[in-house]
């Protein structure tokens, strides 16, 4: 068992940077998520310390070894690809027991290590059959086994869900997370989709151009995003953000009409900012008369309101509870000050205290 | 007439043949013999649909039989008659041809060849495939070893009578054997046993071009993915390319053995331009070559002979092909 630390790891192609520098220290047994938009380097840097990508500098340690120029095989990691990459032409047995066999393990050690690994993954009825006549999940999941025989410091996932529908999508996550907790080894996940960032997570890292934009554990970035980008990709639905001017104790948003009180920005006075508050975070008046209501998906216990203001904003509202609206209707919205985020609107940084 | 006048129209009468036949043959069917009216209209629909496929497929039939099944028995029954044709003289001919030693050395070499050329082109056009795969001037190289593809097997043949001549000034060989070693010039396609190795060799060198190109192609379709499991789990560059990759192409290596093995049993003209059969370098199509024209009943039976071999050979490569389709 090991932490991972990276060291202002850099990866360049030729002359294109696409990791700019990035230090996190991941602890041992710690499930760490790389999270963020597609091109934002996740996958690159989980392929740097796979070892599947050359680190152009910088330095990355696994437990106490710099592993940064090891071979990938030497670095005491296993992989879950998003195309699960069994090897096709051997059975799930095979296929388990690939990494050892090349390790030249005895075979008892082989055959006992892949029966366990079948045990925690309910994989015993499939063994002899090859991947082709597996379904999407099950696939998955020989592919986790596989990682598990190797019995790794550090197990890397790269998207390892994405290609699952939904429904299988949020049973192998149930899985992993039970896994996680059985195995007890450091784990590296890489995925956009932030459901699966806040609900696996220890530490969730959100990266943006190959920066890290934010990282800590999921429910402090959710409370305490450090910038608007981290605020609007953290949540779902996505925070609403809109502008606003900030004057005497107040920050006035024109696309919902009012003056929302707020201390926050003294030092703003006169000056663009961006108010965000999430769709959970606000409420509708049914007096107000600032936004109609474009649409309504109900979702049963609760439903989502996509509401536009007369200048063309949007916002979405969460509702609960009985009297919801219905599409056309004119409102306003109840805003709690307390729960208003307010951003730079030229750095997008937060304003704090 | 002008020839390309000539060819123009033949083409024009081919084609619109073909496009009127299709034409009135459905029209026909559709209005005349199964028309979708009356009180038996959803039959007479599902008739005319039984009925359109072996329209559709009745000229490459007929072309079939015509000229492969027809020419097929033709030959048999021609082998079972003398020189002239005139007299039946049931399987004498295949009787005096087992008997005759030349017939097994012709034989034996064959099954030489058909071992050797596909084994070895096959193998050295995987891994010229992957060796090349990477390399930026990989594209170049492939090239360069693709173009003998582009040569007829006679044209082949002059360039490689050049690197065998017999004498140190035109032949690579014999220049090699007289400067670097000091030994006496030597004709090469004399030496017993092995200028069969030495024209299969120029088969080869044609060859490889082939299977290194389909080769390569599957290769590339091969997921990067499972590549890199493996490296992650410890294979070595060896185990990766024998035990990921080779297993993940062994349909296309079938493909493109057994394709070879097939072409290697119909080559004749490598032998027949470069020692004609001489100093027991015989093979069957060359043998049969031999007959032809001079005894016809002799040489058809040789075919047979030859049809027999490519056979099974054929019909394991169009099953690989079809699972290959799947």
């Amino acid at each position: 068992m090991a932490g991972v630390t990276l060291n202002d790891v850099i990866k360049k192609y030729g002359e294109t940077q696409v990791i700019h520098g990035i230090d996190l220290e991941i602890e041992d047994g710690e499930f760490c998520v790389f999270v963020g938009p597609s091109g934002c380097g996740k996958s690159t840097l989980l392929r740097m310390v796979a070892g599947l990508e050359e680190t152009t500098e910088g330095r990355i340690d696994i437990g106490d070894r710099d592993v940064t120029r090891l071979d990938p095989s030497d670095r005491g990691v296993a992989m879950v690809f998003q195309t699960y990459a069994l090897y096709p032409h051997m059975t799930v047995k095979e296929n388990m027991g690939f990494g050892l066999r090349m390790n030249k393990h005895p075979k008892a050690e082989i055959n006992e290590k892949v029966a366990e690994a079948s045990r925690i993954l309910k994989l015993d009825d499939y063994l002899d059959r090859k991947p082709s006549a597996l379904s999407g999940g099950q696939r998955q999941r020989v592919s986790i086994g596989r990682a598990i025989v190797r019995g790794p410091d550090v197990f890397l996932f790269d998207e390892p869900l994405s290609n699952l529908d939904a429904e299988l999508r949020v049973e192998m996550r149930v899985e992993i997370a039970r896994l996680h907790k059985e195995i007890g080894a450091t784990m590296i996940y890489v995925t956009h989709d932030q459901v699966e960032a806040m609900t696996l997570a220890d530490k969730i890292v959100v990266l943006r151009l190959g920066k890290i934009e934010q990282f800590g554990a999921p429910m402090d970035l959710y409370r305490d995003p450090d910038n608007k980008f981290v605020a609007g990709f953290i949540g779902s639905p996505a925070m609403n953000f809109m502008s606003g001017t900030v004057r005497d104790g107040v920050v006035s948003i024109p696309a919902i009409k009012q003056d929302v009180p707020s201390t926050l920005a003294t030092a703003y006075t006169g000056k663009p900012v961006i108010a965000g508050l999430r769709p959970e975070h606000l409420s509708i008046d049914l007096q107000g008369d600032a936004l109609t209501v474009d649409m309504v998906e109900s979702l049963g216990g609760v439903s989502y309101a996509y509401l536009t203001s007369a200048e063309g904003d949007r916002i979405v509202v969460e509702e609960r509870g009985d009297k919801r609206v219905s599409m056309g209707d004119t409102v306003g919205l109840t805003i709690d000050p307390s729960r208003m985020f307010l951003f730079d609107a030229k750095t997008e940084a937060r304003i704090r205290d | 007439m002008n020839p390309i006048f000539q060819g123009l129209i033949t083409i024009a009468i081919g084609v619109g043949g073909i496009f009127l036949y299709f034409i009135a043959s459905n029209a026909f069917l559709d209005k005349v013999l199964f028309p979708a009216k009356g009180p038996n209209t959803s039959r007479n629909i599902n008739r005319a649909n039984t009925i359109r496929p072996w329209l559709f497929m009745a000229p490459t039939i007929i072309a079939l039989s015509l000229y492969l099944v027809y020419p097929v028995i033709g030959s048999f029954y021609r082998s079972l008659f003398n020189r002239s044709g005139a007299d039946f003289i049931g399987f004498t001919n295949y009787t005096t041809m087992f008997a005759s030693s030349e017939f097994r050395t012709a034989f034996f070499n064959n099954v030489l060849w058909a071992l050797v050329v596909p084994s070895v082109s096959t193998f050295l056009g995987l891994l010229i495939a992957q060796l090349t795969d990477k390399l930026r001037w990989g594209n170049i190289a492939k090239s360069l070893i693709f173009m003998p593809m582009a040569i007829s097997f006679v044209g082949a043949s002059l360039i490689w009578k050049f690197v065998y001549a017999i004498d140190p000034e035109l032949g690579v060989i014999n220049a090699l054997r007289v400067n670097l070693f000091g030994a006496a010039p030597l004709d090469v396609l004399q030496v017993a046993f092995w200028n069969n190795i030495f024209l299969m060799v120029i088969l080869i060198w044609v060859q490889t071009g082939f299977a290194m190109v389909i080769l390569s192609a599957a290769l590339r379709g091969i997921p990067e993915e499972t590549i890199e499991a493996a490296i992650i789990d410890g294979a070595n560059p060896f185990q990766v390319f024998f035990k990921i990759q080779v297993p993940q192409v062994t349909n296309t290596i079938i493909v493109v053995f057994t394709t070879t093995t097939i072409l290697v049993l119909k080559v004749f003209d490598i032998v027949y331009a470069m020692t004609g059969g001489n100093f027991n370098t015989q093979i069957l199509p060359s043998y049969m070559m031999q007959f032809m024209f001079r005894d016809d009943g002799r040489a058809t039976a040789v075919a047979i002979v030859i049809m027999l071999i490519v056979t099974p050979v054929m019909v394991q490569n169009i099953r690989q092909a079809r699972a290959e389709m799947r």
